[in-house]
Parts: C-alpha cells; sequence; structure tokens
C-alpha cells in the first residue's frame, strides 16, 4: 500500500531526500515534468487539456524528529526536537539515528529512582537522551555526528477494520493523496508540490508559491484529532471517521471563502460527509502560498489524525478515501462548473 | 536450547507475555526447555517451573547424610496493564499490573489480549488543549484511554474488563552486545539460569540443584514465598535485575553495563556466601560489581531469607537500563557472567561446606 510504504521512509525536515525519490519515482510516468527546486521540494506539472489556469495542490514531505546536539562522556546522544513534539510521548521509545539507521532508544529514568517530586513533573526533553549502545564518547561521535538526523521507529499496523496507525501520517497521507490525483488529467493546468521543512516554519511552501504563481492552491494535510476523552466535544478539533476536513482558518491562513464554500457544495452534490475543523490552532503550507506575489485563493483539506507529531499517529481509511473522493469530485466541478470556477479565479471583479 | 546463543534465548523469553498472575504460556515454556538439561521437570500449581539436576559428584555434598540442595531462582513474570473499563466510544480505560510508570505510557503501542490479540495505542490529551498547570505535571494513569479504533460494541465482544494489556516492543540490538526490550527484567534472569544449567553440564558439582522460574514477583513476591518454601533448599542463589548506570541517577544505586553482575552485601544476604561468590569471581577471572543492599533488596531475597527455618541467600543483579519500560536494555556479558560465577559458586559450595 502506498501510503505505508510512504510512512516507512525516514524523512525528518531538512532531510527529505529519501521520500523525495520515493515520490519522484512513483509519478514519473504520469507527470509531463518534474523537477527540484533549490531548497529540494519536488514539483511535479501535467499540463491541462484547456489550460484556462493554474491549480496547485501541495503536501509536505518532512516530518517531525530529532537532531544529534551532543554526546556524553558515557556514549550517549544529547538531541533537540525538530518540529513540534510533546516531551510527554518521548520517554521508553524507540528510535532510528543517522543514514546508517542505528537502532536507538530513549532512555529516562526508572520509576523506582524518581524522587517524589519528580514522579510528579514531566520528564524535560533538555534531561532525555538516546542510547545506541556506545560506551564512550568519541565512539557515539563516530557512529552519530552532530547534526545526524534522528525518526521515530515505528511500523505501519492496522487497528481494527478501518483504522491505520504510523508515524509521519502528517503528512505523508497528503503526499499519498495527490500522487493519486496525478494519475488523471484535467482541463486545467496542474502543479503538485512536495514541500520540505513544513515543520519547522512552512520553509518550501514559502518558495514554491512564488515559483508556480498558481491561481488556485489547496493544501492536503494530515490534521489535529481530538476526539479523546478527557477532552469535551466542544474542544474537538476534528473527529475520526466524519470524513474530510475543510479548514476555515487557522494561525497561518485564512482559507479563500469561495473556495471553502465551491468545496463544500460539492461534498454535498456528490454526497461526501466532510466536517470542518473546529479550532483556529495549528498552521500549514497555505500560510506561505496564500501570500506569495500578488496573494493566491487557498484552502486546505486535511484528513483527521489523533496523536499527530508522535510515533503512533492513527486515522481512518474512511476519512483518506473520503478526501480522494472529495478531491476528484472537486477537480472535477472546477471543470465542469465553470461560473462558480471563474468566480473563484476573479473574485470582485466577477460579475457572476 | 543447548546450541543457541545467548542473545537468541533473551529474545525467545523476552518474546513472550507472562503478565504477574498469568504465566501459564511461558511456564509451558520453560518447561520444555528446562528438560533439555533437568532429570526431573515439575510446573506447580502456582505456575512456578521447577528443573531438578541431579549432583554430579559425590564429593562433599551432604547435609544430615542427604545430598545438599541449592536453590537458584529468577523470576518469570512481568509487569503490564489491565482493562478497566471501555466507553462507549469504544476507548479502554486501565490500571496497571505492578510498577508502571505512566510517563512512559503516551502514544506507546500496547497488545490487549482478549479473546484474540488486539493491538492499540495510548493516547492523552493533545498538548495544544493543555492548560498551562497540566502541561507541568506528569500524566495519571486514570487521565490514558487505549484506542483501538474498533466501536464500543464490536470490541466488547472481544475484550473484558480484566483482560491484560502489555507494551508492544521490538527486540533490538544496540551496538556492543546490548539488547533492549521489554521484559529484560527478569527474563535476563531466566536466561542466565539457562546459562547456569549450561555451565552446570560440564562441571562436576555435589548437590542437587533446583532452578526455579517463579511467578508473581512483581506484585507480591508469591512464587517465591511458595517455591522456596516446597523446595526446602540449604542455599539460595536470586538471580534478578538491579539498574543499570543512566544520567541522573547515583552511582551507588546503579551498575555498569557490561562489567559483570552486581553481588549483593548488605543484611538480608548472607555475608560469608556473598564473600564466597566474591572470592570465586576473582579466583575464576570473572569481572563483577557490588551491590550494597541496606534492607529490602527489591527482590525475591526478601522472601528466601525468612523461608520455614531460613535459608542463607546471595543475590546476584543484572543491570538494566530503563527498568519497567519497553526499551530496558542488558549487555549480554551480563547475563553469561551471571551463568559462569552462580555455575562456578554451587561447584566451590559443594567443596568447601564451611562456609553455610
Amino acid at each position: 500500500m502506498l501510503l505505508k510504504n510512504l510512512t516507512q521512509i525516514n524523512g525528518v525536515s531538512g532531510n527529505e531526500e529519501k521520500v523525495r525519490e520515493f515520490i519522484k519515482k512513483e509519478i514519473e510516468n504520469v507527470a509531463d515534468e518534474i523537477k527540484v527546486d533549490k531548497v529540494g521540494n519536488l514539483i511535479a506539472y501535467k499540463k491541462g487539456t484547456a489550460s484556462k489556469f493554474k491549480l496547485l495542490l501541495s503536501a509536505h514531505m518532512d516530518e517531525v524528529g530529532f537532531i544529534v546536539t551532543g554526546h556524553s562522556e558515557d556514549g550517549l546522544i544529547k538531541f533537540r526536537p525538530v518540529g513540534g513534539i510533546d516531551q510527554r510521548v518521548l520517554p521508553g521509545k524507540r528510535v532510528v539515528v543517522g543514514d546508517k539507521g542505528l537502532k536507538g532508544v530513549i532512555g529516562c529514568k526508572p520509576i523506582h529512582l524518581q524522587e517524589k517530586d519528580e514522579r510528579d513533573k514531566n520528564i524535560k526533553i533538555k534531561s532525555m537522551y538516546i542510547d545506541i549502545g556506545c560506551d564512550k564518547r568519541d565512539e557515539a561521535e563516530k557512529l552519530a555526528g552532530l547534526g545526524e538526523y534522528i525518526a521515530f521507529d515505528s511500523k505501519f499496523t492496522e487497528l481494527g477494520s478501518d483504522c491505520i496507525k504510523a508515524k509521519a501520517l502528517d503528512d505523508r497521507v497528503g503526499c499519498a493523496i495527490i500522487m493519486e490525483l496525478l494519475k488523471q488529467r484535467y482541463e486545467f493546468d496542474l502543479y503538485a508540490s512536495f514541500t520540505v521543512q513544513e515543520e519547522i516554519g512552512l520553509r518550501g511552501s514559502e518558495v514554491v508559491g512564488y515559483q508556480i504563481n498558481p491561481d488556485i492552491a489547496i493544501v492536503i494535510e494530515g490534521t489535529t484529532c481530538s476526539d479523546v476523552p478527557g477532552i469535551k466535544e466542544h474542544e474537538y478539533s476534528t473527529e475520526l471517521g466524519k470524513g474530510p476536513v475543510i479548514t476555515v482558518m487557522d494561525r497561518t491562513a485564512y482559507a479563500d471563502k469561495d473556495v471553502v464554500n465551491f468545496i463544500y457544495d460539492t461534498a454535498r452534490k456528490y454526497k461526501i460527509d466532510v466536517q470542518f475543523k473546529k479550532t483556529t490552532t495549528g498552521g500549514n503550507d497555505a500560510g506561505k502560498i496564500q501570500r506569495s506575489r500578488c496573494g493566491v485563493k487557498v484552502a486546505s483539506i486535511s484528513v483527521p489524525c489523533r496523536y499527530i507529531h508522535s510515533p503512533s499517529s492513527v486515522m481512518s481509511r474512511k476519512d483518506y478515501e473520503g478526501c480522494i473522493k472529495l478531491m476528484e469530485a472537486v477537480l472535477k466541478e472546477l471543470e465542469n462548473n465553470t461560473d462558480y470556477t471563474l468566480k473563484i479565479l476573479n473574485g470582485g471583479n466577477c460579475n457572476v | 536450547m543447548k546450541n543457541m546463543k545467548t542473545p537468541d534465548i533473551l529474545k525467545d523469553l523476552t518474546c513472550s507475555i507472562a503478565v504477574s498472575g498469568h504465566e501459564e504460556l511461558l511456564a509451558r515454556r520453560l518447561k520444555e526447555i528446562f528438560m533439555e538439561f533437568c532429570e526431573e521437570v515439575w510446573i506447580d500449581k502456582f505456575y512456578n517451573v521447577v528443573g531438578k539436576m541431579t549432583a554430579s559428584a559425590d564429593e562433599n555434598g551432604y547435609i544430615d547424610g542427604r545430598k545438599m540442595k541449592v536453590l537458584v531462582m529468577a523470576h518469570m513474570d512481568e509487569i503490564g496493564l489491565m482493562v478497566k473499563s471501555i466507553d462507549e466510544k469504544g476507548f479502554i480505560r486501565i490500571t496497571s499490573v505492578g510498577g508502571v510508570d505512566p510517563k512512559i505510557l503516551p502514544a506507546h503501542e500496547v497488545i490487549i489480549h482478549g479473546t484474540r490479540d488486539i493491538p492499540g495505542i495510548i493516547g492523552a490529551k493533545p498538548p495544544h488543549l493543555l492548560k498551562p498547570a497540566e502541561a507541568n505535571k506528569s500524566i495519571k494513569i486514570e487521565d490514558l484511554a487505549v484506542d483501538t479504533g474498533i466501536c464500543a460494541e464490536e470490541l466488547k465482544k472481544v475484550v473484558s474488563i480484566g483482560d491484560l494489556i502489555t507494551l508492544d516492543f521490538e527486540f533490538t540490538e544496540l551496538k556492543n552486545g546490548k539488547f533492549s526490550a521489554k521484559t529484560v527484567d527478569n527474563r535476563s534472569g531466566v536466561t542466565a539460569l539457562i546459562e547456569i544449567m549450561k555451565e552446570l553440564t560440564g562441571i562436576k558439582h555435589g548437590a542437587d540443584v533446583y532452578f526455579v522460574a517463579s511467578t508473581q514477583e512483581e506484585t507480591h513476591l508469591t512464587g517465591a514465598i511458595i517455591s522456596s518454601y516446597a523446595i526446602e533448599p540449604d542455599v539460595a542463589i536470586v538471580i534478578d535485575a538491579c539498574h543499570g548506570n543512566m544520567p541522573d541517577t547515583s552511582k551507588e544505586e546503579t551498575y555498569a553495563l557490561g562489567k559483570g553482575p552486581a553481588v549483593g552485601i548488605g543484611p538480608v544476604l548472607d555475608r560469608k556466601m556473598s564473600q564466597t561468590v566474591i572470592n570465586v569471581a576473582k579466583d575464576e577471572n570473572i569481572p563483577y560489581q557490588i551491590d550494597v543492599e541496606p534492607s529490602d533488596t527489591g527482590t525475591e531475597a526478601w522472601a528466601t531469607q525468612v523461608s520455614r527455618a531460613g535459608i542463607p541467600t546471595v543475590l546476584l543483579s543484572i543491570p538494566v537500563r530503563y527498568m519497567h519500560t519497553a526499551v530496558e536494555t542488558v549487555h549480554v556479558d551480563d547475563i553469561k557472567n551471571t551463568g559462569r560465577l552462580a555455575a562456578r559458586f554451587i561447584a566451590r559450595l559443594t567443596r568447601n561446606m564451611e562456609v553455610i
């Protein structure tokens, strides 16, 4: 399965090469042109049959992880997170260190040796370390030097009849969906960007918007899902199994009203379950693309992921398939529903 | 097993599930293994596995006209989690069996042992919804829930209250002879039992040796209490895990990995015999460390010392890092050296009865 292959590759922000190579190989036969830009974004182009306008679909290749920042006398590795990671999920988890793929574990003081006040507090990342079995500093330095990347070690697993668990669902799920959509040819020119370094501040997308200068951009993401015990229903950002998520606004972008309405109406027309993201926290590449050049109309469509940014994210296959269906419908309607498309393209200058 | 390398034995044993009180499957596996070395093997009603290796030499091994009996014990059970309730959305609330640190649980993969095994993830409140005061406090087990992706109705057909949950893991080889897995505490000890059996097939010993892979140590030391009573040994050797050296821990409480077993010294343990173990280590060039235990050792030695009229007990501990997590880490040489040291001590014991 495509998603399984994608999530098993390690590609912490700044180290997306293996993900890029994989995607490139997979889409080589369906894209008209493929290029890798100066910061490492993979950009595919598929010429439209009528070439009326330019649509950009974007997903990021990178995942959260860690980077080696030091070594202790006794051969342990000090590290810092790359991207936003909840320190609470780290103690006692497995990781893969460096290009050589060395296995390691995140160590912590056992409960038996913790004082009462230590038991009541969370362990801070700066007091954690990774054990790859080295006994001395020079050995650890040689095997896992400063700046080597570290990724979660976590398998792709089926949960129940509908769910899957993996690391890096954010945003390999978006990559997978766009790879599916690239198989078709459309009337409009389709650009697909697989971006780098989203997790450390939307770095790749900032130059993608400029290079492509699209008329409309849709970002496909894995987004937070908080329908879990201890959270009140009104605090749910999204819910698992309730379909693809449409974002109205988040910390980085204000989705275009017309595009959002268009997507929602299309979902209703095609009887596809959708939900709106009910929090305005978080953000993604749409923020940078929206404000590139003279501005771009953007929207974000996401697949809900519980325990996002942890080694064990969980998503629903139904939501994933729903998202593909929704996007197929949206692309088809962009071709057919010319009135609406014109309104989106022309904004205030349109008389429709 | 006879021809299996130590890491392979450890892998075989750590991959078995035996949460305290539910050791039956591992007990059966261990019975098979023990039978390769022991004349008699039995499982008692608490699922302690006992293997008897009869004395191979006739010298000096007698007490009151009968063969001397040495008990060598390592517990086979492991800590775990248990299903407390299932809510209307299918989330499973949990409690612990033995000492589990809730801090290692968020985002942990688990296996729920219902009528069939089901994978799950331990979830918690997402970080962006935590209030600042909550964010600094460690998570409580009652605030965690297992997510299986299965709805309540379907889940209840397979999972019931009281079902066990174990931490999923991968047996991982690290650098320099170190291995990481769940239940290294105390499958390392059980592996050492097998190493002792291997060693003893090659050396003469005047005592009958009773190997016990015991149960329910992590909860109430029950296996140790009843099996030491049943066997009534003259000497007991307890093998368990001690804390490996780690940052932010005191050097007095932790022991280096790869530097040999830690020989316990303290009031609960027999001073003369502990000294004999140290002498054997020196004579045989086996590396060892000293583990000073001012009172309760936190091991089954606490039970064996006062069984029946009392049993002189020695404690050999294998250094293990990150105890009670799914990445407990051990050095394979420490397991082997524990086996060598205990075997040579047993052989020495019956040649120098005055130490008892």
